[in-house]
């Protein structure tokens, strides 16, 4: 029934076959192109699919591009109303996971036309949006994408970026220090706004509102923005540095958000944030108020581990990553390495590449399988937080280098001489580390010596690493780059 | 108070030796160095005086040394500080920036509160320094 021609083994090219009533592999469909050579323009996706039994690899990683651009389960004649070739997403590489024998990773080139310029949204309605419950697969991973430069320049990217960042704050040369209050809940205004006083006269930059602090019984969202200013301002003018507090502006609707993004504005507020569950076009939307008006944007990626976690099946947060640039965000969690939330050191390194670099090489270790061509697109800013204390300084120094936010909530506010303490002893650290690893010093074997110096002249300092020295977090992580030593896929 | 600008402004002022081995990172990372001076403080005032030009094409750390003991010389009392300016594509700014002298006495800021509608007040910064006219102020 189905013969081979060309490029495309298996695939029916008789059009009165091709096109009669029933049900076709998607191979027989023409979604199987091991010969097609990837256009510039195309996006490219690399899933990681576990087939059914019985299922082999090459019909599954069809499915998958059949399902996520212009197939259904059955034949339909009205595909030849369209240049159908152009349109069919084509699956043209397999390759065995490296020690997992049951899954494969499929390479799939989409034709640019299939998307709509600068819209997250229909780009992962495709990408995402039906088949991963598709029942010819145990388990579907989207692991990495491609995205063309000619879809890239289609967003405009952060609001601010790195480097403006940098400059709106006056800081430079060394990673920027935040921390989160704590409790998250409960604390009414007057109190939150301590914390954030503190913490900010004590050294930190910024302070930062949880995730799910937004307007409850406890502590209304205009209490909370007016407190939390009239502790930025006071320590700014403590200190004679700018200084900042992420205002959580996350709310029900479209409307309440712009509200409370404009008291910010009004407030004088350098940052907003918001969290990844308002979804993407409540993201673009808050980044493009965010970009003309002057706020960087931080954005708290709340609910991302229920799909960027486990290997076999769900997103990368490497993806998210990529699509949280364009979506144009300034801050994004993207790991710690060492803290207490998942974080393999390569991948957590490879979010970072994505999120900071003007191009991205292929670079297997870190999860990075296509060269990514960022077209001068600003840079986000990745944000260290969970579980890390002073005493890890020169570990996430060397892991994550110097663009990025280090959040030490539990590590300031659970200071045994107090918050302010608490920051000043990151603060130290921090500077002193950065100050030997200028001056070219082993930072890593070297690192607890010169933090033991430090704490010399900084009581703070010693308290700390009296206090957390020894904390570590050291479980496997689940989310493992999969290549063997010598790649000998393709 | 002590302000705390800058990347270093939390350790004792650097020794000479600390800020020359800073200089070497900055020159061997290719970043063009200079050296600017204020008395007005403000966290927002980004220009600074510049002592002289950005030494694009300085490559010894002790001639940059010679350039900040002159500075040093000129403007004894003022803040001062090094920046490393770095014109790689996609960056064009500094990489690195701090305080090497400040004023014997710092006296801070003052915050002014304006109260508006609806508890919302309006924040001002002023250096007690900047009271007295540029170049009587420290």
């Amino acid at each position: 029934m189905s013969e081979t021609h060309g490029g495309k083994p298996g695939t029916i090219n008789d059009a009165s076959k091709r096109y009669a009533s029933g049900v076709l592999k998607y191979t027989q469909m023409g979604y199987w192109e091991p010969d097609y050579v990837p256009k510039d323009t195309d996006v490219l996706c690399l899933f990681r699919i576990t087939p059914q039994e019985g299922v082999d690899p090459e019909e599954a990683a069809a499915a998958v591009a059949g399902e996520s651009s212009t197939a259904t389960w059955t034949v339909v004649w009205t595909d030849r109303l369209t240049a159908c070739e152009k349109y069919r997403a084509k699956a043209y590489r397999v390759d065995p996971v490296p020690g997992n024998p049951e899954q494969y990773f499929a390479y799939i080139a989409y034709d640019l036309d299939l998307f709509e310029p600068g819209s997250i949204a229909n780009l992962t309605a495709s990408i995402i949006g039906n088949v991963f419950g598709f029942k010819a697969l145990k388990a579907l991973r989207l692991e990495d994408m491609r995205l063309p430069v000619a879809y890239v320049k289609t967003f405009p990217g952060p609001a601010t970026g790195i480097v403006v960042e940098r400059e709106r704050l006056d800081k430079f040369g060394r990673p920027l220090l935040g921390a989160t209050t704590k409790p998250k809940l409960g604390l009414s205004g007057k109190n939150y706004g301590r914390v954030v006083y503190e913490a900010l006269r004590g050294g930190l930059d910024f302070v930062k509102d949880d995730e799910n602090i937004n307007s409850q019984p406890f502590m209304h969202w205009r209490d909370r923005f007016l407190y939390c200013m009239e502790a930025v301002n006071r320590a700014q003018a403590a200190t004679g540095e700018v200084k900042g507090h992420y205002l959580n502006v996350t709310a029900a609707t479209m409307e309440d958000m712009y509200e409370r993004a404009t008291f910010a504005k009004e407030l004088g507020s350098a940052i907003i944030m918001i969290d990844l569950v308002i979804g993407y076009t409540a993201i673009q939307s808050m980044a493009n108020f965010a970009r003309k008006n002057d706020l960087i944007l931080h954005l708290h990626r709340a609910g991302h581990g229920t799909y960027t976690r486990q290997k076999s099946h769900g997103i990368s947060f490497r993806v998210i990553s990529k699509w949280m640039r364009l979506a144009g965000v300034d801050h994004i969690h993207a790991g710690t390495v060492v803290g207490k939330l998942e974080g393999d050191p390569n991948m957590v390194q490879g979010f970072y590449n994505v999120l900071r670099e003007d191009k991205n090489e292929v670079d297997l270790q870190r999860g990075i399988f296509f060269e990514q061509n960022w077209a001068s697109l600003r840079k986000v800013m990745p944000v260290a937080s969970g579980g890390i204390h002073a005493g890890q300084m020169h570990q996430l120094l060397h892991y994550l280098g110097e663009d990025v936010v280090l959040q030490f909530g539990g590590g300031t506010i659970g200071h045994p001489d107090g918050i302010a303490a608490g920051a000043t002893a990151n603060r130290v650290a921090l500077e002193a580390m950065v100050l030997a690893r200028n001056e070219g010093r082993d930072i890593w074997n070297e690192g607890p010596a010169i933090l033991a110096a430090a704490a010399r002249h900084c009581a703070p300092l010693k308290a700390a690493i009296n206090t957390w020295g020894d904390i570590t977090f050291n479980y496997a992580s689940t989310d493992t780059p999969d290549v063997v030593a010598t790649p000998n896929v393709g | 108070m002590r302000i705390t600008q800058g990347t270093f402004s939390f350790l004792p002022d650097l020794t000479d030796a600390q800020i020359q081995g800073q200089i070497e990172y900055a020159l061997s990372k290719g970043w063009a160095v200079s050296l600017e001076y204020t008395d007005d403080p403000h966290p927002r005032n980004t220009y600074w005086e510049m002592f002289g030009q950005p030494m694009f094409d300085q490559k010894d750390a002790a001639k940059v040394m010679v350039a900040l003991e002159s500075c040093r010389k000129t403007w004894p009392n003022h803040y001062l500080k090094v920046n490393a300016f770095d014109s790689t594509a996609g960056w064009e700014s500094l990489r690195l920036s701090f305080i090497v002298n400040r004023p014997q006495k710092e006296p801070g800021f003052r915050l002014t509160r304006t109260e508006g509608g609806g508890r919302n007040l309006s924040y001002t910064t002023q250096a007690y320094g900047t009271d007295n006219p540029e170049g009587e102020r420290y």
